[in-house]
């Protein structure tokens, strides 16, 4: 089958690769470009371990082809921290147990990422409705609920004294 | 003559041993995206492979035409049955003694089996070829229900073994029989029932589910034929008992085989066992010279590995009028699928279902169990919990409820009543096991103190009030359960699996600096083993647990152990650590006592140090010990600082837990309200509270999906109804509700730091407490006994039968 020629901006980089019409862009992201933070539990689009940020919106990178992410702006869990500068949200799902296993963390936390852009001072009820896209088998949500909201206070904290 | 020591205190918090909620050191890579899963794996040349399965439930297979599928570009090799046989890999052995068809031998037996394995490039390619293998099948009767399998004219499944009289567990009395397992005293039971004031009989079903970690099962396998050794990279929750099976079963050396556990992305069961996908990964590989990935996707996860329950659950209870409990007699049918692929100790085909007694006083039991052959995936796994222990909290926790009707007797009194009593332990039940410690009565009063249970109860009987007066349509259920699970398989004399004994190990060294890594024969999938062991040694050995590394998996390198599966690692492993650990502190008491001049008595032990007795000012820190282990010579004892320790654990511990579940039924659409759920756990010693709190939140959100719509069904064709996840319940955040959780404390008195385990215990008590609520809602309509899982429909269906629609 034919490739295509595909160019992303991926985590502030941009990066061409080549790309058959048919290939998911999880599939593309995991092994065309090495970035394995974004999981496959699925192959339906409901376990979200596979979420990425494209365009400002959360996307599930299963459900995306390649070729259809063409030129797009996306972001990883690799892109939202780095080891001594981390997220605040991967800080507050350590600060308060909000993962387990680890394999639907990276989609999580991009996720939630997401959500605070959108929402940046939600309930707990709006972020269990907002993260209702990404299972979890392990943790049974509750601390990441709080972490999200932790986060959240914390964005906001600093929001707030930086005005 | 040292400086004086900071206050015992603050060196004990400077360790984050046992009791701290320390951080986890798994965190920092599973935040940032780098976690090292089997499917990130990548190596030079790796090719993939990917299955042809079986569309029937039943069927021979009349050919298999690979002409087509091989010409896709990219496409290497196909394997069926036909090119494993000269290996004689074409069968394998299953964990319960039974034998399961790698690759499709002659005929398939349930839908999804693997008939072909197609290795490509890559697995576009692979799927290409997949879809281009011809195989033409002859349809078969198929039997999905385990009653009518026992049927004189049912079809024969098992062909291969048709006219085998005796299994791997006695003797077989159909063709499509596998064992029937007796416990306890029958004739007594029986007896004892039929004399009774009241007696409570019901079929109680458990329905068949799956483990559905997120991460589906996989592996790599690496044959270096210039090195002559196998290395597979696998979702293995038991890495050295498949490195041993491998042995076995491939002719290749042990020591040639290095199996290696990466980060596993949750497994509940669904990783204990050996798939077709390993075998035919390794033969892959061996064929084709270069590494062989294989990944399951989720439809053929939940097809193909590892079902869990499917327990078809007969019970009698018998009490006196007042509420004494005089007998349980109990017998299951239990379908286990098409090839008894059990993952249960040798000895016991239906796991520990003998534990059906729970946490009560029943002098007299019986219980029978036959395992039966149907054309549904293999497996029969413990899904978050010690090997069939869900099933009996399941059977006897709804027992009671409904003897409690019969009694007229509210059913925490009941339960109250017939506790084994603390002064009771060690008790010995009447279907075989010593439970090692408990103290129910503490954790039953504050369980119903803390949810004002009479408060409760009354708010029920005023909400019933009104429904009658037809002011409401929702009904109030109050969900009770006291469970006790038995754990830590197992001691050596009575748990094995495939002979091999359920023993743990861990192998500690202290490094010259005064840090340390300790290996253990277990694998974490989530559980924080490298937070919590490390916790453990801290305490024991006095170094901090942020200056221990642990490392789990590699079995090259950890020594031999039996797995984290039926929440095994903490009694098991986590005593072989403590071990360990003493053993270091004894020699490192010779050391300390030979560099202050003194007797090794004259020495002792405090938090990080060994100090003179009467002189605490005099001592040397473990630090200090371990540096000296590296560069004195001492006499009579050997220079460094190691020690391993292989646990073969006396008897098993015995967790229990009250759970009280809250909700609201609207009798009209079948929803369910959770209002709330309090959860009072004991497992002995709590290492680390914030991970025991983070076990009970998740193995909960198991419970409520399997009691409430977490389930795998057949059609009467064999074709399996939940194959993905649109069809194949789990919760959502949303749907989740939030949950209290509570402790006592009641140490192993056996195990070297009085530690239980609790990772299945949630999931233990947790779905009979939903169910039972579920029950609860609509007792006072008559309802005693409706199967699960309570989706919406079959909670509408139940208000519809009770006329609750009018």
């Amino acid at each position: 089958m034919g490739k295509m020629h595909v160019k992303l901006t991926v985590n502030g980089k941009q990066v061409e690769t080549l790309a058959e019409p048919r290939e998911l862009l999880i599939h593309v992201l995991r092994e065309n470009l090495n970035i394995t933070g974004p999981h496959i539990g699925c192959e339906t689009s409901h376990c979200g371990a596979c979420t990425v940020d494209m365009g400002g919106k959360s996307v599930k990178s299963c459900t995306v082809f390649a070729a259809q992410a063409n030129g797009a702006d996306i972001t990883t869990i690799e892109g939202l921290g780095t080891p001594d500068g981390l997220h605040v949200l991967q800080e507050m799902f350590k600060e308060h147990h909000g993962l387990q296993c680890g394999f639907c963390t990276p989609g999580m936390i991009t996720r939630a990422y997401r959500l605070l852009q959108e929402n940046p001072d939600p309930t707990e009820e709006e972020v269990r409705f907002g993260m209702a896209g990404n299972l979890c088998r392990c943790t049974g949500y509750q601390n990441i609920v709080k972490a999200i909201m932790a986060a959240a206070a914390e964005m906001n904290a600093v929001k707030e004294a930086a005005q | 003559m040292n400086e004086m020591a900071p206050p015992k205190t603050e060196r004990a918090a400077a360790l984050k041993g046992l009791g701290t909620s320390r951080k986890r050191v798994e965190d920092a890579r599973f935040t940032q995206g780098k976690g090292n899963y089997v499917d990130d794996i990548k190596m030079a040349g790796m090719l993939f492979g990917d299955f042809v399965r079986s569309p029937y439930a039943h069927a021979r297979v009349k050919s298999i035409d690979t002409e087509k599928a091989l010409a896709v570009p990219g496409v290497h090799a196909i394997l069926t049955a036909a090119d494993l046989e000269p290996l004689g890999l074409h069968w394998m052995p299953t964990l319960a003694g039974d034998k399961q068809m790698v690759l499709a031998d002659g005929k398939v037996l349930f839908q999804g089996q693997e008939v072909a394995f197609v290795v490509a490039d890559d697995r576009y390619a692979a799927a290409d070829a997949v879809e281009l293998v011809v195989v033409d099948y002859e349809e078969l009767p198929v039997v999905v229900d385990p009653f009518k399998a026992q049927e004189e004219d049912a079809p024969v499944l098992r062909e291969d073994i048709a006219d085998q009289k005796e299994g791997a567990h006695g003797p077989r009395r159909h063709h499509n029989h596998i064992f029937t397992w007796e416990q306890g005293d029958k004739d007594a039971t029986e007896a004892v029932i039929s004399e009774a004031d009241v007696v409570a009989e019901e079929m109680v079903y458990y329905h068949r589910t799956h483990p559905c970690p997120l991460e589906t099962c996989g592996c790599v396998a690496s044959m270096d034929k210039v090195n002559g050794k196998l290395t597979v990279w696998g979702t293995f929750q038991a890495p050295h008992a498949v490195r041993t099976v491998a042995s076995l079963i491939s002719g290749i050396a042990e020591h040639n085989i290095r199996i290696v556990s990466p980060d596993i992305g949750g497994g509940f069961g669904n990783k204990v066992g050996v798939y077709p996908g390993y075998i035919c990964s390794i033969v892959a590989s061996i064929v084709t010279g270069v590494p062989v990935k294989w990944v399951e996707d989720r439809m053929e996860n939940l097809m193909a590995t590892a079902f869990a329950r499917d327990y078809w659950m007969k019970g009698r209870i018998s009490a006196t009028k007042d509420g004494r409990i005089t007998g349980l007699w109990a017998h299951v049918t239990a379908d286990h699928g098409a090839f008894d692929a059990c993952a249960d100790p040798t000895k016991f085909p239906a796991g520990f279902f003998n534990i059906c007694t729970g946490s009560y006083d029943i002098p007299t039991a019986y219980l029978s169990v036959d395992g039966v052959y149907t054309n549904k995936a293999p497996g029969g796994v413990a899904y978050r919990c010690s090997f069939r222990v869900t099933e009996a909290a399941y059977l006897i926790e709804r027992m009671i409820e409904i003897l409690a009707i019969e009694l007229d007797m509210d059913a925490a009194e009941l339960r109250a009543k017939n506790f084994i009593k603390k002064e009771q332990f060690p008790y010995q039940s009447a279907l075989g096991w010593e439970y090692d410690s408990g103290d129910y009565h503490t954790a039953w009063d504050k369980a119903l103190k803390a949810v004002d249970y009479p408060g409760l109860r009354k708010q029920q009987a005023e909400r019933l009030e009104a429904f009658k007066r037809g002011e409401t349509r929702k009904l109030m259920g109050i969900g009770l359960t006291h469970f006790t699970e038995i754990v830590g398989a197992g001691p050596v004399k009575n748990c094995d699996i495939l002979g091999l004994g359920m023993f743990d190990s861990c192998e500690i060294r202290i490094h010259p600096t005064g840090s340390a890594i300790a290996r253990l024969g277990t694998i974490s999938q989530g559980q924080g083993h490298a937070t919590t062991f490390a916790q453990i040694l801290a305490t024991e050995i006095g170094i901090p647990a942020d200056d221990i590394t642990l490392e789990e998996g590699d079995t090259d390198t950890a020594p031999y152990g039996l797995g984290t599966y039926g929440s095994r690692s903490t009694p098991v492993a986590g005593a072989a650590t403590a071990m360990a650990g003493r053993k270091i502190r004894a020699k490192a008491q010779m050391i300390a006592a030979y560099l202050l001049e003194v007797h090794d008595d004259d020495v002792e032990w405090d938090v990080d140090r060994f100090a003179v007795k009467g002189a605490p000012e005099r001592f040397k820190t473990m630090k200090d010990i371990a540096f000296a282990s590296y560069n004195q010579a001492i006499p009579g004892i050997e220079p460094g600082l190691e020690a391993v320790s292989y646990y073969d654990p006396p008897n098993m511990t015995y967790p229990f837990g009250a759970y009280i579940c809250v909700l609201d039924i609207d009798v009209d659409s079948g929803e369910v309200d959770i209002r709330s759920f309090y959860a009072l756990d004991d497992c002995g010693t709590r290492i680390n509270p914030m991970i025991i709190e983070g076990q009970v939140h998740g193995g909960l959100t198991e419970a409520l999906a399997i009691a409430m719509a977490q389930e795998i069904t057949y059609d009467d064709l064999g074709n399996m109804k939940n194959a993905t996840l649109m069809d194949f319940y789990l919760p959502t955040s949303w749907e989740t509700p939030h949950y209290t959780t509570d402790h006592t404390e009641t140490p192993s008195p056996h195990h070297p730091i009085g530690a239980k385990g609790v990772g299945e215990s949630p999931n233990v008590g947790g779905v009979p407490c939903f169910s039972n609520a579920v029950h609860d809602a609509f007792k006072s309509f008559g309802l005693k006994q409706s199967h699960m899982p309570h989706d919406h429909w079959r909670i509408w269906k139940i208000a519809h039968d009770l006329g609750l629609h009018g």
